[in-house]
C-alpha cells in the first residue's frame, strides 16, 4: 500500500476534510453530467455538484460497467461552476480515486452506484488529501467507512429509482442505532462494537458527543421537494439528488424547489408553494418488485 | 448576556450556535425578518455564498438584513459570510451586500486540495490562533476605513474590521478556541448596540 499514496491523515487534514462537509450542511448536492447541467444546479442554489458520466437512472437503464467519468467532463464542470465539484469512483478503485485527486475535485464519492472494482476492500481513504464521502445503510457501514477515513457519510437509499423508501429505511436505521449506542452503558459498547464490526473508540465518541463524528447526508431516491424535506426531518444534514432533477420534466424548477424545501424543511407552507406546478417528477420504480441483483445498496458493506 | 443570531439557512450554523453558548451568551437561529429584532449581534456563518444569496433573496430576508446591518447591527462574518458582505467579489464576479470595503476573490487559495490550517497572530491576542482555511476566499485589497487584525503566512489579510463589521476568511467555529466569539460578544455594548461608533475601537479586555 505504501506506493498508492503519501498522505497520512493528521489532525489539520481531518479538520479541513470534515470541515468542508460541515460547510455543505443544510444544502443540496446535485448529480450533473455536463457543464450546462452544472450551471443549472448552481443557479438553483446547489451547495455542490457531483460530476458523473450518467445519472443513476441511466446507469440502470443502460447496464454494463459504470466507471469514473471522463476527466474532460470533470474539467468542463469544474470550469463551469464556482461551487465545490465532487466526483464518483468505483468502490475499491484506488487508481480512479488517485486520478480524481490529480484532477483536484473537491470531494470523492466512493460509490456503490458505480460497478465495484473490489468486492472485499474499500479504499484506504486516510492516504488522500482530498476528502471522501461514502454510502451506508446502517451505523455499522457508516462507522466502517469513517474508520477507513471517510470525512462525510451519506445514506445509500436506492439510487436511480426515484423512490424514497430505501433512503428513509437507511436514515431511520442509522438514527435509531445511534440512539441505541448513546443510551448504552459504557461496558456494553464493546459487545456492540463486535456486533457492528466497528472500532469501539468510534462508539465511545458517539456516546460522549451524541452525534456522528462526520456530517451525514441522505441520498438515493429523492425525487420531489417533499422527499428532500422528509429526509431533513428524519435527521439528514443535507441531501444528494441524483436522477431526481435531470430526469424530471422541468429540471431548473425542480432543482430550485428542492433547494428551497431543504432550507425550509420545517415549513410545509413554503414546501407547498415551491411544489406548485413543478411538472412531472421522474417516473420512479417500485422496489418491492425489483430483483435483488438490480439493487445497488448492498454493494460495498 | 447578549442575544447573538446566526443566519440559519445553510452551512456551519450549529458550530457557531454552540460557540456562542460556550462563551456564555444566548444563541438564536435567524431565518425570518422578525428574528432580526431580537438580536444584539449577528453571525454570518461559513457555507456556500451563492446558496446564501439565493436563499436570502427568496426568503425575503435580504432587504431587512441589509437595512439592519446599515443601521449598525454588529456582524461577525466567516468565509462565505464575508463574501456576502464584501464590496467587490471576483472569480466569478458576484453581487453582494457591498457593506465591507474589501475586494475578495472566491476560492482564492485554490480548491479543497489547497485547504489548510495555520497559526495566525491576531491583534490583541497574546497567543496565536489556529486558523482553519477551507476553500477560503482571498482578501486582495482593503479600503481606507478597514483595519487588518490578522494576516496569513503570505501577508494577506484574514481578519478585518470596519466599524461594526468583522470579517474572517477562516473558520473559528471549527476549533474549540472561542476567543474570537468571546471578543465579538463582549465588544457589543449596551449603549453601542446599534451605534457603530462605540464598537469602532478594537479593544481587548
Amino acid at each position: 500500500m505504501e506506493k498508492v499514496g503519501g498522505e497520512k491523515l493528521d489532525k489539520d487534514l481531518i479538520t479541513t476534510q470534515r470541515g468542508l462537509a460541515q460547510m455543505l450542511k443544510g444544502g443540496v448536492i446535485m448529480d450533473v453530467t455536463n457543464a450546462n447541467e452544472a450551471k443549472i444546479a448552481e443557479e438553483a442554489g446547489a451547495v455542490a455538484v457531483m460530476a458523473l458520466e450518467r445519472v443513476p437512472a441511466d446507469i440502470r437503464a443502460m447496464g454494463g460497467v459504470a466507471r469514473m467519468a471522463d476527466p474532460i467532463k470533470i474539467k468542463e464542470i469544474q470550469h463551469a461552476v464556482s461551487i465545490p465539484v465532487m466526483a464518483k469512483c468505483r468502490i475499491g478503485h484506488i487508481v480512479e480515486a488517485k486520478v480524481l485527486e490529480a484532477l483536484k475535485v473537491d470531494y470523492i464519492d466512493e460509490s456503490e452506484v458505480l460497478t465495484p472494482a473490489d468486492e472485499e476492500n474499500h479504499i484506504d481513504k486516510t492516504r488522500f488529501r482530498i476528502p471522501f464521502v461514502c454510502g451506508c445503510r446502517d451505523l455499522g457501514e457508516a462507522l466502517r467507512r469513517i474508520s477507513e477515513g471517510a470525512a462525510m457519510i451519506r445514506t445509500k437509499g436506492e439510487a436511480g429509482t426515484g423512490n424514497i423508501v430505501e433512503a428513509v429505511r437507511h436514515m431511520r436505521r442509522v438514527q435509531s442505532e445511534m440512539r441505541r449506542v448513546i443510551h448504552m452503558q459504557e461496558d456494553e459498547l464493546y459487545t456492540e462494537a463486535k456486533k457492528l464490526m466497528v472500532p469501539v473508540d468510534l462508539l465511545k465518541e458517539i456516546k460522549s458527543t451524541q452525534k456522528l463524528p462526520v456530517v451525514n447526508f441522505a441520498a438515493g431516491g429523492v425525487a420531489t421537494p417533499s422527499d428532500a424535506a422528509l429526509m431533513m426531518l428524519l435527521g439528514a444534514d443535507g441531501v444528494f439528488v441524483g436522477s431526481g432533477i435531470f430526469k424530471s420534466s422541468q429540471p431548473a424548477l425542480t432543482a430550485k424547489a428542492i433547494v428551497q424545501a431543504v432550507a425550509h424543511w420545517d415549513k410545509p407552507d413554503i414546501i407547498a408553494k415551491v411544489s406548485e406546478g413543478m411538472g412531472d417528477p421522474m417516473k420512479g420504480k417500485d422496489i418491492q418488485t425489483m430483483p435483488d441483483n438490480e439493487k445497488l445498496a448492498h454493494r460495498g458493506i | 448576556m447578549k442575544r447573538i443570531g446566526v443566519l440559519g439557512f445553510q452551512g456551519s450554523v450549529d458550530e457557531h450556535l454552540k460557540a456562542i453558548e460556550r462563551v456564555g451568551h444566548f444563541p438564536l437561529l435567524v431565518r425570518e425578518k422578525t428574528h432580526l429584532k431580537e438580536i444584539d449581534g449577528l453571525i454570518l456563518p461559513g457555507g456556500e455564498s451563492t446558496t446564501f444569496l439565493k436563499l436570502l433573496h427568496t426568503s425575503g430576508l435580504y432587504e431587512p438584513l441589509l437595512a439592519g446591518i446599515k443601521e449598525g447591527l454588529p456582524v461577525l462574518a466567516t468565509c462565505a459570510g464575508l463574501i456576502v458582505l464584501a464590496s467587490k467579489v471576483s472569480q466569478p464576479e458576484q453581487a453582494s451586500m457591498a457593506l465591507l470595503d474589501i475586494s475578495v476573490q472566491r476560492n482564492g487559495y485554490g480548491s479543497q486540495y489547497e485547504s489548510f490550517c495555520e497559526e495566525v497572530k491576531v491583534e490583541g491576542f497574546k497567543k496565536t490562533f489556529r486558523a482553519v482555511f477551507i476553500r477560503a476566499p482571498l482578501i486582495q485589497s482593503v479600503g481606507p476605513g478597514v483595519s487588518i487584525l490578522s494576516v496569513d503566512h503570505a501577508g494577506h489579510p484574514v481578519f478585518v474590521q470596519q466599524e461594526h463589521l468583522w470579517g474572517l476568511t477562516f473558520h473559528p467555529e471549527l476549533t474549540q478556541d472561542d476567543r474570537i466569539h468571546e471578543l465579538f460578544c463582549s465588544n457589543i455594548t449596551k449603549t453601542g448596540l446599534r451605534r457603530s461608533k462605540d464598537v469602532r475601537t478594537f479593544q481587548v479586555a
